[in-house]
């Protein structure tokens, strides 16, 4: 099966074989073929409209500005509502440094996003700690943090490279299951019981 | 400058005034006598020190103290004054200036986060960018850097309601007395970090009473990385890409300033073209810069279609931006001895090309916004800030000249090649969120005007001259100040000799910009609190660092 999305050419893709490797697991798992007409369905509306949240932290926000504004254009694939309460997006694209005092508000805003939601770590802060990686107040990477689906390097990254960060997303949506054996929320709940949140009050 | 120095003399006999070669006259003062100094710097006609520039903490080998740099309004001269503190490292302590300058509440409460110099009389001594629990005060040289002593945690941070104030007993040990930020009976709303509004991740603790503010407390560090310390493990080539991420927009100044101060006080000389095309990035930077303003500051009062408008015109400079340094953001162009690379040689034609849209451009901007009667009503007569609060809290840059403050630095300290270039400081007099808007707006010509004037006499030459490979410099201190896109970037620099800076202060502009938000909304409506931050036109990993 070759996944892609906007019409891009399955070719053009850089990194096919996770996606390969995703769509194996799949089918080994097997599926009944009303279940899987379902989920086609669902993917299909999911993965055209996911709505980011409005978080940024530092430079690459001003990119991701940049990426909603005329020239770029998210609007094109339907990424253009973004929402400033979590509870209305899908997907949170990390952008800028995560510090130390950052972090417990981070996790509460991803906690707050509704299912399904995912993850981008857009440029090298969100990824590994960048330039301030040595730093005393910043945190090494959010991986450890939330569970991240897509890795998107730069420092900044480009507006080109945050649309195929958000493509490949989409694509990774397309091959999901919400029936059966429900593949990604699974791993995330593994996540989410090795790194509970202690000590919250409301 | 002799004359400064002449006065300071003549009014405290005995006090020991430096006069360094390269950097402003420095004075050194007893802590027990700080605080009278201080006030006749600021009172005595002919020095009139009257903006206070940064508070810069210091551990030197003689012990922990500050190095203060002022400047005058009306002179233009800058001082220095070197105070060490009292006390043992346990608890150190100078006398608090907080009642002489206004912006100097929220500078020693930095010099506490990162030294623990305990400011005695100081109303609010509390912790700034690190939280409560936070173990060590990170920029003192034995801080030590063990991850586990601070983890990082996604345990919600520990609060606290109550501040603390500090005074001198008789016999010299200091008393602590706690005070609460917020009274009981106030209605306390949470603004942020996470809110479209705040233009990063800044958090203001608003006292409502109805929909009138009552009191901020502007609440920072959600985005302090920690610059300084990082810079001061690096080489000084290696310190310059921290610029790039301090003010984005301002990418190019910062880049600038630093090369400009290492340059000075390596003696290094450089050519005249790469002086030109170091002055012609700034000021494309500053259009960019103020054009991503006007669009996000007018989306902010819900007129979304200008930053489609003024983004425009940003990719635009964008473009020319890469072509010659390879990015949009982050260059990394400026380099001590010149520039990375030479000019595209599409440069000239470009720079033409952008400056035939502009005057339209900005006049487009007009129509559509400057006179809608909703833009009039939420803006005009809204945060007014007198001239002498701009010049008390140190509001630069354009909030500062909105209120009638002539303080551009590329008038005030002329750096490069500023000094022969003609353009008029734009300044307002009405100090509201309008006059704001405005100034922005006209420096957009201004800054035309300045590239006008470069781009048909780029001089040829080497754009980059040869520095010594591994860079040392001299035993010594400097300061300078430079005009970054929102006002006043100082920053103070201090080698002992070796490959890396002892010390290297970032004295940005939003912080005095975001600590005044306090001041300029009491009494107006929440709403205003939007368009007001909006106005000033903060970075808040400017003010983080």
């Amino acid at each position: 099966m070759e996944v892609t999305t906007k019409s891009m050419p399955y070719e053009a893709w850089k990194d096919n074989e996770y996606i390969e490797k995703l769509v194996n697991e799949l089918r080994e798992s097997g599926t009944n073929v009303v279940v899987g007409s379902l989920d086609k369905l669902i993917n299909w509306g999911r993965s055209n409209s996911i709505w980011p949240l409005t978080f940024a932290t530092s430079c690459c926000g001003i990119e991701f500005v940049s990426l909603g504004a005329a020239r770029f254009d998210m609007a094109r694939f339907g990424w253009e509502v973004a929402r400033s309460s979590p509870r209305q997006a899908d997907f949170m694209m990390v952008a800028g440094t995560i510090v130390h005092r950052m972090v417990p508000v981070f996790r509460r805003l991803y906690d707050q996003l509704a299912e399904p939601k995912y993850v981008i770590a857009c440029g090298s802060c969100a990824i590994s700690g960048g330039p301030f990686r040595n730093s005393y107040h910043v945190a090494k990477g959010i991986e450890d943090i939330v569970p991240v689906d897509v890795f998107l390097p730069g420092c900044p990254p480009r507006p080109e490279a945050m649309i195929y960060g958000i493509m490949q997303l989409s694509r990774k949506i397309k091959v999901e299951r919400f029936f059966g054996g429900v593949n990604r929320q699974e791993k995330q709940r593994e996540f989410l019981e090795s790194h509970p949140v202690e000590g919250v009050e409301d | 400058m002799a004359n400064i120095t002449d006065i300071i003399a003549g009014l405290f006999p005995g006090i020991s005034v430096d006069t360094p070669e390269k950097s402003a006259p420095v004075v050194t003062v007893d802590d027990s006598k700080w605080h009278e100094v201080a006030a006749a710097l600021r009172d005595t006609k002919g020095l009139q020190m009257d903006y206070l520039v940064t508070i810069v903490g210091m551990d030197w080998p003689e012990g922990l103290g500050c190095m203060y740099y002022l400047m005058s309004s009306v002179t233009n001269e800058i001082v220095g004054v070197k105070v060490l503190a009292k006390g043992d490292r346990e608890q150190p302590s100078i006398t608090s200036v907080a009642d002489i300058w206004k912006v100097a509440t929220l500078y020693e409460r930095e010099v506490y986060d990162f030294f623990g110099i305990v400011f005695v009389g100081n109303p609010d001594m509390r912790r700034l960018f690190l939280s409560i629990d936070w173990k060590g005060y990170p920029l003192r040289k034995d801080y030590d850097a063990n991850p586990d002593l601070n983890p990082v945690s996604i345990e919600s941070e520990r609060q606290s309601d109550f501040t603390s104030t500090y005074s001198r007993n008789a016999d010299g040990t200091l008393a602590k007395e706690d005070v609460r930020v917020f009274q009981p009976e106030d209605f306390v709303v949470n603004i942020g970090p996470q809110h479209p509004a705040t233009h990063g991740v800044l958090r203001f603790r608003t006292a409502i009473d109805g929909e009138e503010i009552k009191k901020i407390d502007v609440y920072m560090g959600y985005i302090h990385r920690g610059v300084e310390k990082l810079c001061e493990g690096l080489t000084y080539p290696q310190t310059l890409h921290f610029m790039d991420r301090l003010d984005y927009f301002s990418a190019h100044n910062y880049h600038h300033a630093l090369c400009l101060l290492i340059e000075k006080a390596a003696g290094i000389e450089i050519s005249r073209r790469a002086q030109v095309i170091r002055v012609m990035m700034d000021e494309l930077s500053r259009i960019a810069s103020h054009c991503l303003f006007v669009g996000t500051f007018c989306m902010d009062l819900g007129a979304t279609t200008m930053l489609f408008y003024t983004l425009r015109v940003r990719e635009q400079i964008l473009d020319i931006m890469e072509k010659t340094c390879g990015a949009r953001m982050t260059f990394n162009y400026d380099c001590i001895g010149g520039v990375m690379a030479d000019l595209h040689p599409d440069f000239v034609k470009d720079v033409k090309e952008l400056l035939a849209v502009i005057p339209r451009n900005v006049k487009e901007y007009n129509d559509l916004f400057t006179g809608n009667v909703v833009a009039r009503n939420r803006l005009s007569g809204v945060g007014i800030l007198s001239r002498e609060d701009a010049i008390g809290y140190g509001v630069t840059g354009p909030s500062g000249r909105a209120s009638g403050w002539a303080c551009d630095m590329r008038k005030l300290q002329p750096y490069s090649i500023y000094s022969e270039l003609q353009f008029d400081e734009v300044v307002a007099t009405e100090g509201d969120s309008m006059a704001r808007f405005k100034c922005r707006l006209d420096e957009i010509l201004q800054s035309a005007r300045i590239l006008e004037q470069l781009v048909d006499n780029i001089p040829d030459g080497e754009y980059l001259v040869k520095v010594p490979k591994v860079l040392k410099l001299p035993q010594g201190a400097w300061f300078q100040v430079t005009e970054g896109c929102r006002g006043a970037f100082g920053l103070y620099l201090e080698s002992d000799g070796s490959t890396k800076p002892y010390r290297l202060k970032i004295a940005p502009p939003c912080l005095p910009q975001a600590a005044v938000v306090d001041h300029i909304t009491r009494g107006y409506k929440i709403a205003d609190l939007i368009t007001i931050g909006g106005s000033m036109d903060y970075i808040v990993p400017d003010i983080d660092r």
